[in-house]
């Protein structure tokens, strides 16, 4: 019964996105006037009821493993926590695509509630092309993947859930991701609405803008905490790799980073009209291009889980479709969408263009470099491609990028005097010279670490310059938000550019008793043990590990078997302090009887997800501002209103 | 300038950054993507000495051996029976590397010819198949398919 609940409403909602997008298109072509329109905003928010009622369906049937249910059995079982049972109605391909449609809709159903500030065509325009997004997702759950289908016999026992995804982390890092995409579809529908309706104008801007904010906080939690499980739970030492799933989810990224910056010129100063428009399209492709990649399985990837080639095709053919639609839209109307304000080169608005220059170029690099081994494997040639290729190619946009982005916030809007600026430059140029010279003096460190270190410095004195000779209570909460994102950049550059330059590794087998070292720690092998968890077991290594000779921490570094699928992880030992982490890592047992251990002494790593939380807590300090300065207007405009009514009746 | 002008520059200028990412990136690409062997390629047409590239196939039965310091690994890829290319490897195997399993060593290949592996990519589960050894022959494929879901319990 359930099941068939779950499966109604999403029917139901699919047929409320198909009115949403006529009667949205119908009012458009016709002006505001037809009967229809009045029935955009509420078929928008009884989508979102219906569609979280489908939710929850959903989350019901995993948390009380419905055998009847074929996506529950394919990836539950009933031994696992509960935890992850509910987890596991996200972590396959069906689930988590109810969950995307979910979020898609109930965004909708919050702009069709609250959103007072466009014009009413280009909110239904706005609708509409939403209306449109959601009904190819919803097309392909209830034609290809229902989540809701049951087994002409109920199972007896579940299949289980990929034991890599078992973690914590990983169980909230895939709706994470998910919360980002969503949002930068619903960028994608305000671009194409003010498209339709030519009203590209600063009030589109700040009503896009809080959902690319959101989008964005989003997504950089995402990887920043995708970036983190790849450290810990691989157990390889290393935080990014340049797999294509991690690309994925770094080009949204970069598309939303310009967008965000390009919108809140949009809003603020009226220029960059078009390139915003065009941004907000990219964007969005780029979170269905990840999205390909990552379910189609045509790229090799470790991170990649729910592949299927089939929806692949699937997924591609609603890319082409939307991206296509929206490119085609955008060359016919891009033309007649009037001119914005001009300004100067040397300007906020100046070095905002330049960085968003950057960023595409980079997006262009990270795109390419994913794609290529599918355009060489056209021709039989495999290739791989990695870090040799994403770093330096990389970096020739990075470096000027973070030097601009240390300096531009300094720079008034409109038109500026660079030597107005000259003492500030002045301090980032020495700083940066500084930092080259020490650290070039004191270690070896090859070009690009020490880049990394000497921008990571002047980015974050740079960051705090705007700052200076302020009031710092009177500063506002959405500055605050710059400066605080802007210096988490500076602090995740110094996270890794530390984490290359000077991190140390030992390999070694020991036996029991015996004592290793790596980098300042001493390693002691105490003992080597069986234990079981609920759905595992596993050999445990003790050991102590000392810093400098100091008191000795228990660490317990774990390779565990699962039976559920049968499947071997690597439980790594972490070791924080506030100078750097050890990794602990057990390994197999050597023919004559020693333990294998690899050892890392990583300085000042954790800086790298420090830095990228910080940017986020940017992200919601700017979105808190915003959305606050809002409410006041609004608060404002009503009062004067109330106030001329109140006049008008006197008189 | 006049707004139009203004407009105009800035399209041009972005679209000269970014052909020239894509430019440097196509450039950078042929140069520096590592390119995947099997092990008959790489002894019918080795690679340069010291080029970063990636080398698959199946580990041999029984030449899995490990070195005195008890970390450092030795053994075969072999692709079509006769041909094998020696691995030496420093470092903790992946989770299911195995005698007779697959896998993807990413390294150089010394004068020697010795393949000197820094990673090994072997699968994460039962069905993880490494997608460069799709191009093995049938019989190669249907055998790893076997191989790679037996005997992990």
């Amino acid at each position: 019964m359930i099941a068939e609940v779950g499966l109604a409403a999403l029917w139901l909602a699919a047929a409320l996105a198909a009115l949403q997008m006529v009667a949205g298109f119908l009012a458009v072509r016709a002006g505001d006037e037809t009967e229809l329109a009045g029935l955009i905003r509420p078929a928008a928010v009884v989508q979102g009821v219906l569609v979280s009622i489908s939710f929850v369906m959903l989350l019901w049937l995993f948390a009380v493993t419905d055998l009847s249910v074929k996506l529950v059995v394919a990836n539950s079982h009933s031994m696992k926590p509960l935890v992850f049972k509910i987890a596991g109605a996200w972590g396959n391909h069906e689930g988590s695509m109810l969950l995307w449609v979910t979020v898609m809709a109930l965004a909708g159903a919050l702009i069709a509630l609250v959103e007072r500030r466009l014009p009413e065509r280009t909110m239904q325009a706005t609708l509409a092309a939403q209306g449109v997004v959601s009904l190819g997702f919803y097309a392909f759950l209830l034609f290809s993947s229902n989540p809701f289908e049951r087994l002409p016999t109920p199972a007896a026992e579940g299949m289980g859930l990929n034991p890599l995804l078992q973690d914590l982390g990983l169980a909230f890092h895939p709706p994470t991701l998910y919360l980002g995409y969503v949002g930068l579809s619903v960028a994608f529908s305000f671009a194409v609405g003010a498209l339709l309706t030519r009203q590209v104008t600063p009030d589109f801007a700040r009503a896009m803008r809080p959902w690319v904010l959101g989008a964005w906080v989003f997504l950089t939690v995402g990887i920043t905490a995708g970036s983190y499980w790849a450290y810990y739970e691989l157990g390889w030492g290393g935080w990014w790799f340049w797999d294509p799933v991690e690309n994925a989810s770094l080009m949204p990224w970069l598309a939303a980073t310009a967008l965000l910056h390009s919108a809140s010129v949009l809003a603020s100063r009226d220029a960059l009209r078009v390139w915003t428009i065009m941004l907000g399209v990219v964007a969005f492709s780029m979170s269905m291009v990840g999205t390909f990649l990552v379910r189609s399985g045509i790229l090799t990837s470790v991170h990649a889980f729910a592949v299927d080639p089939e929806r692949g095709s699937f997924i591609l053919m609603l890319l082409t479709l939307y991206i296509g639609g929206a490119l085609l839209l955008f060359s016919l109307r891009a033309g007649t969408v009037s001119e914005g304000e001009r300004f100067a080169v040397a300007s906020r608005e100046g070095a905002l263009v330049f960085n968003n220059v950057m960023l595409s170029a980079i997006l262009a690099i990270v795109l390419l470099g994913t794609l290529y081994p599918l355009v060489t494997e056209a021709f039989d040639v495999r290739v791989s491609v990695g870090p040799p290729y994403f770093n330096p190619v990389g970096a020739i946009f990075t470096v000027p990028m973070l030097v601009v982005m240390a300096v531009g916030p300094l720079l008034r809007w409109r038109r500026d005097r660079l030597d107005r600026v000259r003492n500030e430059i002045a301090i980032i140029a020495a700083l940066t010279l500084a930092a080259i010279v020490l650290f070039s003096l004191v270690a070896q460190v090859e070009l690009l670490p020490l880049l990394g270190l000497a921008l990571g410095l002047a980015v974050g004195v740079g960051s705090l310059l705007p700052l200076r000779g302020r009031k710092l209570t009177r500063v506002p909460i959405a500055t605050w938000g710059m400066v605080v994102a802007h210096f988490g950049i500076a602090v995740a550059l110094l996270g890794m550019a530390s984490e290359s330059a000077f991190s140390k590794e030992r390999l070694a087998a020991v036996e029991i008793g015996q004592s290793t070292t790596v980098g300042p720690w001493t390693i002691t092998l105490q003992g080597v043990e069986p234990v079981a968890g609920p759905n595992w077991t596993a050999i445990e290594g003790r050991m102590a590990a000392s810093y400098a000779g100091g008191e000795p921490t228990i660490i317990d570094p774990q390779a565990r078997n699962f039976w559920a699928p049968p499947q071997q992880t690597t439980e790594s030992a972490l070791v924080t302090r506030w100078n750097g982490q050890l990794y602990a890592v057990m390994g197999d047992r050597a023919p004559d009887g020693r333990w294998q251990l690899r050892l890392w002494w990583k300085p000042f790593v954790p800086l790298i997800w420090l830095g990228g939380l910080l940017v986020a807590f940017g992200g919601v300090l700017a979105l808190v501002g915003r959305v606050l300065a809002d409410l006041k207007r609004r608060e404002v405009v009503r009062r004067m209103a109330s106030r001329r009514a109140e006049q008008e009746k006197l008189a | 300038m006049k707004a139009k002008h203004q407009r105009l520059v800035l399209v041009v200028l972005a679209l000269i950054a970014i052909v020239g990412a894509g430019l440097l990136a196509t450039y950078a690409l042929r140069n520096q993507a590592s390119y995947f062997y099997l092990p008959e390629q790489m002894l019918a047409d080795p690679p340069q000495v010291g080029q970063a590239v990636r080398l698959g196939g199946m580990v041999e039965r029984g030449s899995l051996k490990t070195d005195a310091d008890g970390v450092t690994l030795r053994f075969n890829v072999t692709g079509n029976e006769s041909s094998r290319v020696p691995v030496r490897f420093s470092g903790i195997a992946p989770d299911l590397f195995v005698e007779g399993s697959g896998v993807v060593a990413e390294g150089r290949l010394e004068a020697d010819g010795t393949f000197v592996a820094d990673n090994l990519l072997a699968k994460h589960d039962e069905n993880y198949v490494p997608k460069e050894l799709e191009g093995m022959t049938q019989q190669q494929a249907s055998r790893m398919a076997e191989e790679t879901t037996v005997g992990l319990e």
